[in-house]
């Protein structure tokens, strides 16, 4: 008993609410920068000064007026391939992160809810899941199906739920015991009922968190799998960025300028994301907060 | 004492490797059936195709195929490489050792540095040093791990030239001795172990200095506090070695994060080891070998998996007697 009042307590959502956490100075530079990147996502390709395709030859060229990050190896404009580049991580971290926990989401809440058989077939695969290396696997799955944006997404969300789903199940299974779920059982109400009107409400903030941080983990999944060769081939990300100056010999002619900007824009993205996802983490869990 | 939780955990790891065995050969077999490859190839009559299908056993029922391919697999008959025609174990066996050393190496490294950190920023938890230090590991956690190693290209190889930035060996240099041979390797090691390191410390930080949080909140402490020992002593004595368990056991379970870095980190350096294999496997559509490297990774990270869990049970009485 005392177990499930303590999760109970820590479940409660703390006084000062969303509102304050907001205002906090993490929160605003995460959030801050989320925005910058996801203007990016839409208006990088309008504010772009060149087309980021369009070669010259002025190969490899450092930083000038002309070029403020300097060109590609194909003569392209480096700045504005990392504008137009925000679109696909962006749309990729969050489509794959979508898929990601609504899967984990319905696999922890079923699993969870209703035990027995199921739940441990379902547990199996999610152990499964966990245990397996997830890069490995994306590149196995990327590579026997033909690399595009679709497939990316796909390959990612698909191979990134079981996390979510041992949470929502961990959180289902104390849900499941706590009074108003037993009253509402007992009057008669339906599974369907039950978990839509009282145990997935319940669930939202943690899927929620959970899904902050997806998004994080799948914009690092998109960069690696382009840089080894399995991004779409017809879209500049960040990671093809870097995989055409690694092949290209960037590092050792030290154009600092080609491979500096997506790195960065790729960690500090997933940087403020993160942060977004730990803070609501905390706030879910408030006894992380201590730390 | 009782060794069933421990019979239990290794039962588990059997059947997860079992999973990996049955996913591998359908994702292979059934995904990328060999012979349709070969039927894309201009002239290749229905017989040929048919024999070829034949020689692979690919005409037999499923369940036949599955037990050829169990029975192979055990025998580590991996399949011929479409790139280098050579058996896939072969290159893999060629490949391991240099992985294994590049990673005991930065596992090790980052193992000790993160823990140190780790007590450095719990004991000072709130001041600036703990919050720099927290700072630094976020963005080692953000950064993807081959950007952080094209960067130390960039600076240590390029703008001050004076580690060389990939292979395991200086091309075409003699060597008079083992020794000279050695130094050569450990010189090409720096700049691929320091990116690991990097890849790593960050979450060996963050769990030891958590971990540190909280044991030094407990009442043991306070009460050897109590007894008037040194400050010091109490950390590096009573707190530092009930602190370590979490971390002993997650670094075997990180593993699984070692291994996608791995294959990043091995490119860039080109560091002849598993991870450019599967590199130059994918590049190639070499699908055994792509098969072959990915049932190593599985292997490998249940392994470690395993070895957490010992480690685990060694350490933690409390398991023992449960």
């Amino acid at each position: 008993m005392t177990d499930v009042a303590l999760t109970a307590a820590a479940a409660e959502p703390h006084e000062g609410g969303v509102r304050e956490l907001l205002r906090g100075k993490r929160a605003i530079f995460g959030l801050g920068v989320i925005g910058f990147f996801l203007f990016l996502a839409v208006f990088g390709s309008a504010i772009a000064p060149y087309d980021p395709r369009a070669s010259s030859t002025a190969v490899l060229e450092p930083p000038s007026l002309s070029h403020p990050l300097g060109t590609t190896e194909a003569g392209a404009d480096v700045l504005s391939q990392v504008l137009v580049g925000a679109r696909v991580s962006i749309v990729v971290g969050f489509s794959a992160a979508l898929i990601s926990s609504v899967l984990g989401a319905l696999i922890g809440l079923v699993g969870g809810y209703f035990g027995g058989w199921t739940d441990r077939g379902l547990d199996a695969l999610e152990n499964w899941f966990l245990v397996i290396p997830q890069i490995p696997l994306m590149i196995v799955l990327a590579r026997l199906l033909s690399p595009s944006l679709f497939v990316l997404i796909m390959v990612i969300g698909f191979t990134s739920w079981a996390g979510t789903a041992r949470v929502v199940r961990a959180q289902v299974l104390t849900l499941k015991e706590r009074p108003f779920v037993e009253r509402a059982r007992s009057l008669g109400a339906s599974d369907r009922y039950v978990l839509r009107v009282h145990v997935l409400p319940n669930t939202l903030p943690l899927i929620f968190a959970n899904t902050v941080i997806i998004i994080a983990v799948a914009i690092l999944a998109e960069a690696a799998l382009a840089f080894l060769g399995l991004g779409d081939p017809n879209s500049i990300s960040w990671g093809t960025m870097l995989e055409n100056a690694f092949n290209a010999g960037a590092p050792s002619a030290g154009a600092w300028w080609y491979v500096i900007p997506p790195g960065l824009c790729i960690t500090t993205l997933v940087l403020a994301i993160a942060l977004v996802g730990f803070l609501f983490e905390e706030y879910v869990n408030p006894r992380l907060r201590e730390r | 004492m009782t060794f069933r939780w421990l019979a239990g955990k290794l039962a588990a790891a059997l059947l997860t490797l079992v999973f990996v065995l049955i996913f591998n050969f359908f994702l292979f077999r059934v995904m990328g059936d060999p012979t349709t490859q070969l039927a894309r190839l201009p002239r290749a009559a229905p017989e040929e195709i048919a024999s070829l299908r034949h020689s692979y056993g690919l005409d037999k029922p499923l369940l036949g195929q599955f037990a050829d391919y169990m029975g192979d697999t055990v025998t580590l008959d991996l399949g011929i490489s479409q790139r280098t025609r050579e058996p896939v174990w072969n290159e893999i066996a060629h490949a391991l050792p240099w992985t294994l050393l590049l990673v005991g190496i930065g596992t090790v490294l980052s193992v000790l540095i993160g823990a140190w950190l780790g007590v450095i920023a719990a004991t000072r938890r709130g001041t600036r040093s703990d919050s720099g230090l927290l700072g630094f590991s976020l963005f080692t956690y953000a950064a993807p791990e081959y950007w952080l190693g094209i960067l130390l290209i960039l600076v240590f190889a390029v703008a001050i030239p004076i580690l060389p930035a990939g292979q395991q060996v200086t091309p075409g240099k003699e060597f008079d001795s083992w020794l000279a041979h050695a130094a050569d390797v450990a010189e090409h090691l720096i700049l691929p172990v320091a990116t690991v390191t990097l890849m790593l410390l960050g979450q060996f930080f963050l769990i030891m200095r958590s971990s540190m949080v909280d044991v030094l909140t407990e009442d043991f402490i306070t009460v050897k506090r109590a007894t008037g020992l040194p400050w010091e002593r109490v950390v590096r004595r009573h707190a530092v070695p009930n602190a370590l368990l979490p971390l002993v056991t997650i670094s075997a379970i990180q593993l699984g994060a070692v291994v996608g870095g791995l294959i990043t980190i091995e490119t860039i350096f080109s560091w002849p080891g598993l991870g450019e294999l599967t590199y130059t496997a994918i590049n190639d559509k070499d699908f055994p070998m792509l098969e072959g490297t990915f049932l190593v990774y599985s292997v490998g990270v249940i392994a470690a998996n395993v070895l957490a869990d010992c480690l685990y049970f060694g350490l933690d009485p409390r398991v023992q007697t449960a």
